[in-house]
């Protein structure tokens, strides 16, 4: 588990890059209040994703506008997925992320 | 062995009847040739070409792929000189023969050129400068001439000529339209319509002649002027004639086929005498008929099908009912049938409103539908065509034919449709196919015209083919956002949508998607066209919420490839200082700009920034914003002017500055950029601006709008020539101010000048002919009055994390070295 900060760091429907156990993950805070951890690098041509545009169901890249699920990581242009990081907002207001290294090694 | 089938002509009849073939399992070794040296292209679209809404990639109906994967030969590019009918042979021009068991003439027309003093010249084809319209390769070079070329002529007042002039008005500045008879379109329109049809294209900035006999093309080494029966000549260096065409039966008569205006044929399609020789589209001629249009060799073509393959021996056509379109973008005109009643018991029904451009009329005969002409308003076309072409019973409310007068509904109307009639008239597709198509999961309405065909042609029949996808999907159409939305997520065109975002006081973006949207979905490709819409409309008092804007405009400079940021300092009017210039040195030192550029829009941009940098440097610099990356007032490009140059007429650098000073940040639909220019010479390119203003002699200035050099090229259209700096900024604000209000998400003024066509604007702009100038001039004096460098921003961020970077902060794995 690692806590990212202060949900409020991320604007209502933007998103923030984050540095989580040597990867990178965007975070998104929805409009409709909850949050999602994608990968922050476009599989196209590395784009900056935590600077693309948002709503409640699609992620889209500012480079070339590719679009992708927000909530699952699917390309929805044909491309390659995101990974999803699962990311939850604890009752003090504080992003957690559980630790990448961890989610991956089945225990 | 399969039987060996040979098709001579590879355009819309012969390629489609082969496709009619396969599609029906025929099992035949097929051979095709083709004068043209491509596959397959929808010559309808040709008009499209020329008026530069379709690219050339995009008319392409089979391509070489298609021949190859169907098994089929195809020689592009070779003609057909003779067929031997007893040996059963066709002999190519190069003197190959190819023989065959069955064979298809599918030739088709050419275009008629009447043999005018002056339009050939001896031994070398056409004049230089004149062109006749029919092929790919006659509109390319149609295109390339035109372009550098300044005023056309058409001749021929037809379908294809008035096609011809609008399209021609994308490369020229000024066209006009010569027409033999009294009225234009008159196969079609009685005089009243023509009439009434002349005045719209007129509207549309294309002079048009009527009665005018063409006595000579004039010219000694390219194409200078035409000269009328009456003595008349106008000057021109393009000439297209579109006179009509002649069926290509040359090479049938020479073989010993039966030929009269078309090659003559039988109800299977079959050349008289012949059993094993079949013609079908242009060339043909039923029953004393030969058509012109592609409607009736979708018939003729399933017809062959039919019989050919043996699915029915005794397939017969019976002739068509046609019915004609125009396509130009905005003059609407449909017609079918008879255009005059010539029996005294006919009933006829005229309704017309000139001063609208509206005309209609329909004629009926004996209960039945017999003609009937849509100018203007051709809302009821399609259910006019169903009732001509099957016969249907009509409405005893004879006036339901031209008016909806709450009738019912538009899916109603698709229910109603046979399954076999036919709604798209270009590509041949019915009712049936369509909602197959649908019924095959294919729910959406672009999903459908794509492998449909459907709607791909001309483009009238898109309502219609929508209706029916909804109509068979039983409400379960998928998300398609409609053209005419003014962006994707928000069903509602431009005026719709602006009244209700005014209606329900909708200041943000969120609020639009929560009242606008059918449950409240927000999209995200919406949010950036309506944050632009919102911000116009409310100044001030606009709610804005950063989420809603692109990254360029979150943090004010333009996102590049590698995620960095270019910054771009004001610089009005491209005049800099050299105190200027030193600051930007030094800044450029101190933060390692890896790259300083000059840029097209005469300023400096200092390339390759972090987002973190932007607000150091915009504190360094401190210079107000350039708005390189915003769909905004972008730049005025001006020349030296009369202060220093020898030529100069006008102070164009001051003006330039002034103007920029007052719109400068003004968001739009699209990119402003504007230019102010010394003297007709031009080196600030006025003419290809959205705006550009020419300094004439006598201390006048000329605005033209609606100019672009970009993806797109354009020359201005003339908005006004006016006597003062201060009329110039005045109307460039009202113009502006209109584009804002009334032009589509994304659509420069290169795209939306001719779309309302110059006159209207200047008539709103220059003439106040709506009463609405003192609106707009409000308008933008508060869009002015809210004008805030976003530079200043710097200071302290508008969100969390602003400028905190998004790129990867941690080198990540690279690809291993070997
Ligand atoms: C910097 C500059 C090129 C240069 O080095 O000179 C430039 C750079 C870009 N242009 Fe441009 N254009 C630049 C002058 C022009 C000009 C010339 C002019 O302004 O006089 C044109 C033709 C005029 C016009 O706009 O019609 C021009 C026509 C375009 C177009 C085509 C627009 C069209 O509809 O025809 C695009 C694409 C678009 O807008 O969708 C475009 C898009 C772009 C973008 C913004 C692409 C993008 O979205 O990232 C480029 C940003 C590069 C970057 O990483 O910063 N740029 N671009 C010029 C900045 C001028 C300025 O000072 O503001
Ligand atoms: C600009 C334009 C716009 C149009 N718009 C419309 C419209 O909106 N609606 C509509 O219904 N119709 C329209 N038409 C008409 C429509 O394109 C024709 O009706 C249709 O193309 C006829 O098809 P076809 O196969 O008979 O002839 P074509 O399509 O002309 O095909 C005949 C082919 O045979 C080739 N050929 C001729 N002789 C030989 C030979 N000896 N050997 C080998 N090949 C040969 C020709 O090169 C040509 O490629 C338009 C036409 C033009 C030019
Ligand atoms: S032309 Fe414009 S958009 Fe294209 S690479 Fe150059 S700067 Fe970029
Ligand atoms: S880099 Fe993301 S869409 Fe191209």
């Amino acid at each position: 588990m690692r806590i990212l900060g202060p949900v409020t760091d991320i604007p209502l429907g933007e998103g923030r890059t984050y540095e989580v156990d040597g990867e990178m993950v965007a975070v998104f805070r929805l409009r409709d209040g909850s949050v999602r951890a994608l990968s922050a690098v476009c599989p196209h041509r590395g784009g900056p994703l935590a600077d693309g545009q948002i709503d409640n169901k699609v992620l889209v890249c500012p480079l070339h506008l590719m679009a992708f699920d927000i909530t699952t990581g699917c390309s929805l242009s044909g491309i390659s997925d995101l990974t999803v990081y699962p990311v939850t907002v604890d009752a003090d207001g504080h992003l957690v992320i559980s630790s990448l290294t961890a989610s991956e090694v089945p225990s | 062995m399969a039987p060996r089938l040979v098709v001579i002509g590879n355009g819309m009849a012969g390629a489609r009847t082969v496709e009619e073939i396969l599609s029906r399992g025929g099992d035949f070794d097929i051979t095709m040739f083709g004068d043209e040296p491509y596959g397959n292209y929808n010559r309808i679209m040709l008009s499209n070409v020329l008026a530069g809404v379709e690219d050339e990639s995009g008319i392409f109906l089979n391509d070489l792929s298609w021949y190859a994967d169907n098994g089929i030969t195809l020689h592009a590019g070779r003609r057909i000189s003779r067929i031997d009918r007893f040996a059963k042979q066709v002999y190519a021009e190069d003197g190959t023969a190819t023989p065959y068991d069955k064979l298809i003439i599918a030739t088709g027309s050419r275009a008629f050129v009447p043999p005018i003093p002056g339009i050939h010249r001896p031994g070398r084809g056409y004049h230089q400068g004149v062109f006749a319209f029919r092929t790919l390769d006659d509109t390319r070079s149609m295109i390339r001439y035109a372009r550098e070329h300044e005023r056309a002529v058409v001749i021929g007042g037809g379908l294809l000529g008035l096609e011809a002039a609008r399209g021609l008005q994308n490369h020229v500045s000024q066209v006009t339209l010569l027409h033999a008879m009294g009225h234009l379109m008159n196969t079609q329109l009685d005089a009243q319509a023509g009439a009434i049809l002349q005045r719209s294209v007129e509207k549309l900035g294309i002079e048009v002649v009527c009665d005018a006999m063409t006595t000579e093309i004039l010219g000694k080494h390219a194409v200078t002027g035409v000269k009328l029966s009456d003595g008349r000549v106008i000057d021109c260096d393009v000439v297209v004639v579109a006179a009509g065409i002649r069926a290509n039966t040359e090479v049938a008569a020479a073989s010993g086929l039966v030929v009269e205006r078309g090659i003559v044929v039988d109800d299977q399609m079959r050349a008289q005498d012949e059993p094993d020789i079949y013609v079908v589209g242009e060339c043909a001629q039923h029953r004393g008929e030969t058509y012109g249009l592609v409607a009736p060799l979708w018939d003729q073509a399933k017809v062959l099908a039919d019989h050919l393959t043996g699915r029915d021996p005794q397939a017969a056509y019976h002739g068509s009912r046609i019915a004609t379109k125009l396509k130009v973008a905005g003059v609407d005109v449909a017609s079918m049938g008879l255009k005059e009643s010539d029996r005294e018991d006919d009933e006829t029904l005229v309704f017309s409103e000139p001063r609208k451009g509206i005309y209609k009329s329909v004629i009926i005969r004996d209960g039945r539908l017999v003609g009937a002409t849509l100018v203007g308003d051709v809302k009821k076309v399609a259910f006019l065509m169903q009732a001509f072409d099957r016969g249907l019973a009509l409405p005893e409310d004879r006036v339901e034919l031209m008016f909806d007068l709450g009738g019912p509904p538009a899916e109603v109307s698709a229910a109603e449709l046979a399954d076999d009639a036919q709604v798209c008239n270009c590509n041949g597709v019915t009712k049936g196919t369509i909602a197959e198509t649908v019924h095959g999961g294919c729910k959406t309405v672009s999903g459908v015209m794509d492998r449909t065909r459907a709607g791909k042609g001309c483009g009238t029949c898109k309502s219609l083919v929508a209706q029916i996808v909804e109509w068979a999907a039983g409400g379960a159409v998928e998300e398609d956002p409609k053209a005419s939305w003014y962006v994707p997520g928000v069903p509602m065109p431009k005026p719709e949508l602006m009244a209700a975002i005014r209606k329900y006081d909708l200041r943000s973006v969120s609020s639009v998607f929560a009242k606008l949207v059918p449950g409240g979905e927000e999209d995200a490709k919406s949010k950036m066209g309506l944050a632009s819409l919102l911000k116009m409309m409310w100044g001030d008092r606009y709610i804005d919420e950063r989420d809603a804007r692109f990254i360029n405009d979150r943090v004010h400079a333009n996102i590049q490839r590698d995620g960095t940021f270019s910054v771009v300092p004001q610089m009005k009017g491209g005049v800099t200082t050299p105190a200027q210039l030193r600051r930007i040195a030094e800044v450029a030192e101190k933060h390692a700009v890896p790259m300083v550029k000059l840029t097209g829009g005469q300023r400096i941009d200092l390339l390759g920034i972090p987002k973190e940098t932007l607000p150091k440097i915009w504190a360094d610099l401190d210079m107000p914003s350039g708005y390189a990356y915003g769909k905004s007032f972008r730049t005025v490009k001006t020349c030296v002017g009369s202060d220093f140059c020898r030529f100069g007429v006008g102070d164009s650098t001051a003006l330039g500055i002034a103007l920029e000073e007052r719109y400068q940040g003004i968001e739009g639909p699209g990119k402003m950029k504007l230019a102010v220019t010394g003297c007709p010479r031009n080196c600030a390119e006025a003419y290809v601006k959205d705006l550009g203003v020419v300094a004439i002699d006598g201390g006048r200035w000329e605005l033209y709008v609606g100019g672009a050099a970009g993806a797109h090229v354009r020359k201005g259209d003339l908005l006004a020539t006016v006597e003062s700096p201060e009329e110039v900024i005045t109307l460039t604000g009202r113009f502006l101010q209109y584009y804002r209000e009334s032009a589509n998400w994304l659509e420069r003024t290169y795209a939306w000048v001719p779309r309302l066509g110059i006159e209207h604007i200047r008539a709103v702009v220059v003439d106040d002919a709506e009463g609405i100038a003192a609106d707009l001039d409000a308008a933008m004096a508060a869009s002015v009055a809210a004008y805030r460098d976003p530079w200043k921003e710097r200071a302290e961020p508008a969100t969390p994390g602003q400028f905190r970077t998004s790129l990867p902060l941690v080198v990540l794995p690279q690809v291993p070295v070997r």
